[in-house]
This record gives structure tokens, sequence and C-alpha cells, in this order.
């Protein structure tokens, strides 16, 4: 049970907000001491952990072209477009690049969008410049909370899309631990069919706090308009 | 056959680049640390496949990981000036070139999605699958990365061909040591696993269980998983710990639910627990990173009641269908 106490250096390392880095390899060592690995066998796992997860760092290739568009004002002209689309609100937007996400994954498509490829260079320009058109120059806490839900736009399609396609990891993570362990022989595609009522609901209450995000960022303006005039006295 | 490891390569060698850029930044004052940390990275990288074919020693790498940890910890890399265009400049560019900016950023999901869904099933002569059996994605999504690179060099004609290098690590360098802090994670849970952190955990579901009754044994699976998930920031990871303590042996063996609705709406479960957590750093911290965020628990603030209503909604599914 000692072990556990690899989770309490998680835990209080997340919320003194030390560097994670740090946090995370320390509670590694500790997990591996108390379990009775010795310093070797900690350093291997290292790692292999390292290598065998290098798959999730690949989204940097995109940087360079993203990088090299933004700096010939792909931001800019991403503002410039939705600003025309007066129908186009923030939420609006955010609700319809939700489903295009998850209805994508849904299809295994799930490079498709994502924070390097999508969000930054498309999205939120998109989603800010909906917002601009319609309270000006944005204070920080709208800003903030735009950026917040145009990420969250992009992680809640991809979860609750993905698992609909038959051949993504988490299924067949499913099936080959419930066959080689229960003896089962679950179809991929009865899991697959089973989490479309959950991806029916993350749309459903997603997209209604998207579309709802117009009416916050209405009320944030006005306070920070109120504040402002306030502090102008 | 087109091998996941050559793309593992050239984001070695964009690391690389990285570095030398760094140590030449003069405005950066943590050029020398910086450098190290991007040079190390880079090397990991390649190194790394030595690795996993079981060429080369992991404890080797491991120290080199740890490195990058103690230089993350003591405020490396640090960022240089920013030397992009200035907002005025992008106005007379995007002015310029207008729509075609789109151009490329749209090639990058057309090609991924043409290898995802096509490529990824062609054979080669020898029966082989043309790309490597389950690295479609990635495969593609370096392709696409390289193809847009060629469709933007050729549309807008930068001066230099150091310049989309250049512009890479002026978005690298916002994101920071945290590009790296989900492999980091992913090594946490093996060490978690190897070391029994699963089974503890589960000995303490143990004794949460209550007899008898349906809809509590529901949502401690349910909750469980996201919960746990919480904790090792990976759904994956709980899926066999709750699934042997809970999932198992109460929920089938005992009330004979459906195991397929089972196992799938309690995965999902746990992906209500992976919106919830900075463990699962590259979807919820990457993310604040890279939209230059002054709040990095921006992204979880803002789906935190979503995920809360939809386990919710999860348990009522696995209630209401499995049994």
């Amino acid at each position: 049970m000692w072990v556990l106490l690899a989770i309490a250096v998680v835990v209080v390392g997340f919320a003194l907000r030390i560097n994670s880095m740090l946090v995370v390899t320390a509670a590694g060592i500790v997990a591996g001491l108390i379990g009775g690995l010795s310093p070797v066998k900690i350093l291997n796992a290292f790692g292999d952990g390292f290598a065998g997860s290098r798959s999730v760092t690949v989204f940097i290739v995109t940087l360079p072209v993203i990088g090299l568009i933004e700096r010939y004002g792909l931001q800019h002209q991403a503002r410039k477009l939705i600003g025309k689309l007066k129908v186009v609100t923030t939420g609006r937007l955010l609700a319809i690049y939700l489903l295009i996400r998850q209805g994508t994954a849904a299809l295994g498509l799930t490079s498709i969008g994502g924070p390097a490829q999508a969000v930054r260079p498309l999205i939120h320009p998109m989603a800010a410049g909906a917002a601009e058109r319609r309270y000006g120059k944005l204070p920080e806490k709208l800003q903030e909370k735009i950026k917040g839900f145009a990420a969250s736009a992009d992680t809640v399609g991809l979860f609750f899309g993905e698992d609909i396609f038959v051949a993504i990891g988490s299924i067949l993570l499913i099936t080959g631990f419930v066959d080689t362990t229960y003896g089962l022989h679950l179809e991929a595609i009865d899991i697959a069919l089973w989490a479309i009522p959950t991806g029916i609901c993350a749309l459903l209450i997603h997209g209604t706090r998207l579309l709802l995000l117009d009416r916050r960022l209405d009320k944030l303006a006005a306070e920070d308009k109120a504040a402002t005039t306030e502090a102008a006295r | 056959m087109i091998k996941v490891e050559w793309f593992y390569w050239l984001c070695g060698i964009f690391f690389v680049l990285i570095a030398l850029q760094v140590l030449n930044d003069r405005s950066n004052p943590k050029r020398v640390g910086s450098a190290a940390f991007w040079g190390i990275l880079g090397l990991s990288f390649g190194y790394g496949t030595f690795v996993v074919n079981k060429q080369a020693p992991s404890w080797l790498l491991g120290i080199a990981v740890i490195g990058l940890a103690v230089l993350a910890g003591s405020g490396f890399p640090g960022k240089g000036e920013e030397r992009t265009t200035t907002p005025a400049e992008r106005v007379h560019f995007a002015d310029r070139f207008g729509n075609k900016l789109f151009l490329p950023a749209l090639v990058i999901p057309v090609v991924a999605a043409i290898f995802g869904a096509w490529l990824a099933k062609v054979k080669l002569g020898d029966g082989k699958l043309l790309l490597q059996t389950g690295s479609a994605t990635i495969i593609g999504l370096g392709v696409a990365s390289i193809l847009a690179l060629i469709v933007g060099m050729v549309l807008l004609r930068p001066k230099s061909p150091a310049v989309p290098v250049h512009e890479g690590r002026r978005l690298l360098e916002h994101i920071g040591w945290a590009a790296i802090l989900p492999q980091m994670l992913a090594t946490l849970g093996l060490l978690f696993n190897t070391s029994g952190v699963g089974k503890a955990v589960g000995r303490v579901t143990d004794h949460l269980v209550p007899k008898g009754s349906l809809i509590a044994a529901v949502a401690l699976y349910c909750i469980g998983m996201a919960v746990f998930t919480i904790i090792m920031g990976n759904a994956f990871a709980a899926f066999p710990v709750m699934t042997a303590a809970v999932g198992w042996p109460l929920l089938h063996e005992q009330f004979h639910g459906t195991p397929a609705i089972i196992f799938a709406v309690g995965m999902l479960a746990g992906f209500c627990g992976t919106l919830c957590t900075p463990m699962a750093a590259n979807f919820n911290l990457v993310p604040a990173a890279l939209l230059e965020m002054k709040d990095q628990y921006g992204p979880i603030k803002a789906q935190i009641p979503t995920a809360i209503p939809l386990l919710g909604c999860n348990i009522l599914i696995m209630y209401f269908f499995a049994f």
C-alpha cells in the first residue's frame, strides 16, 4: 500500500505548482523504489517509457509550416474572413467545430483536428475574430475564456468521436484485454456501437455549453466595461 | 514499407536544428542550457529507435530523460526575442495573399485523411502493409506536414529556407518543456504499473463495493474509472484495474450485465476523467501552452462542467442498457 505515496507526490506536487517535469520524475522514482525496483531498472523504465511514447510528440512536425503561414498573416486572414460572416458567433463557430471534429473522429480521421494544426492557426483566431466584431478589443478575461473553450471543443470532439470508430486504440485495448483475460470473443463493432449513446450526450452537453458561451461572453464584456468606466471615474 | 521511426528521426533532426539556432541566439539569456535541452531531446529521439529495437541500453536514455527533467526544473528552455513579422506587416501580407494562406493549413487534414482512410489499408507486392501497422496516423501527419511545408514555401517564398525552422522554434519556445511532458507522464504510467500502484488502488476500491445494489455497483465502476484516470492521466491504465476489481466480478458475474456495453461505457467514463486532469498533459496542458494562455488550467476549467454531467449519463446508459 505504501506505493500509493507516489500518487501523493503527484497530487501535492501539482497542488504546490512545482515544475511538473520534476514532480513527475520524482513520483516515478518514488513509485519504483517503494515497488522494489533497482535503480538501473528505474532508469530503464524511464528510457523505455520515453522511447515508446515518442508518438505523442510528433505533433511538433506541424509547427514549421504553421509558424510560416502565421508569419504571413494567417491568423489575421482567419479573423477577417469570419468578421464578414455576421451570423457566425464565437459559440456557434465552436459548436460547429465540435460537430465536425466528432464526426470526422468517428470515421477514424483523428488527425484532421488537433491543437497544433487546427485550433491555434484556424479555430481560435476565427473564434476570437467573431468576438472582436461584437465587443471590440478583447479584455484578457474574454481572451482566456475563448482560448479555453476553443481547446475544449477539439478535445471533447476527439474523445467522444474516436471511440465510435472500430479500429481505434481504446477499442482494441478493450477487446484485447477482456478477450485474453476472461476468454470472451467481443466484436470491436459492438463496443463501437455502444459508444454512440455517450457520443450523442457529449455532443448535446458540450454543444449546448458552447452555444451558451456567447451569453457568458456578453456578460463578461459588460462587467469589464463597467469596471473600466468605474476605474476611469 | 514506410516506417514510423523515420518520422521520429525527423522530429529529432528538427529539435537538433532548433538547438543550433538557440545556441546562436544572443537575445536568449539562457541560450546554453536551452540549447542543451533541445539538443539532448533531439538525440534522444534518434537513440529511442535503438532502445525500441533492443539494440542499445535503455538506462542511458533514462539518464538523458532525467537530465531533461532537471533542466526543465532549473528554468530551461528559455525564450529569445521573437523575430517574426510585425502585426502591421502581417496585415499587409494577409491582404496580398488572401485566402491562399489557408491552403497549406488545409493540406494537413486532407493528406492526413488520405493516409488514415486509404493508404493505411494499401498492401505492397509482398503482402505487407505500405505503412507500418498501427502507425498510419503518425505517418500521415508527418507526410502531411512535409507536403504542407512545400506548398507553403512555393506559395509564400520566404527569403531563406531557415525561415520555417525559425518560425517553428518561435511556437516551440512558447510550449517549452511542456512539449515533452506527455511523454514523461507515459513513462510515469509505466513505472506506476510495474511497481503495483494499480493493484494497490484496486484493493482500496474492493473495500468500497456495496453488496447487492446494482446502481451503486455501476456508479462505483464508472466513477472509479474517472477518478483512477484523473490520477493516472490515462483511461487505458485505469481500465484493466477497474475492470478486474469491479467491472467483471461484480457487474458481469454477479449482476449478469452485457460485457460489450459495460466495457464500452466504462472506458468512456474514464474519458470523462481525462477531461479533468493535468496528468493528461497532451490534451489539457499542451493546448494551453500552444494558445499562450495565462492560466494553464484554462482548458480543464472549460471541460469539467461537461465531464461531470457526462459521467452521470454514462452511469445511466450502463444501468439501463446493460442489465
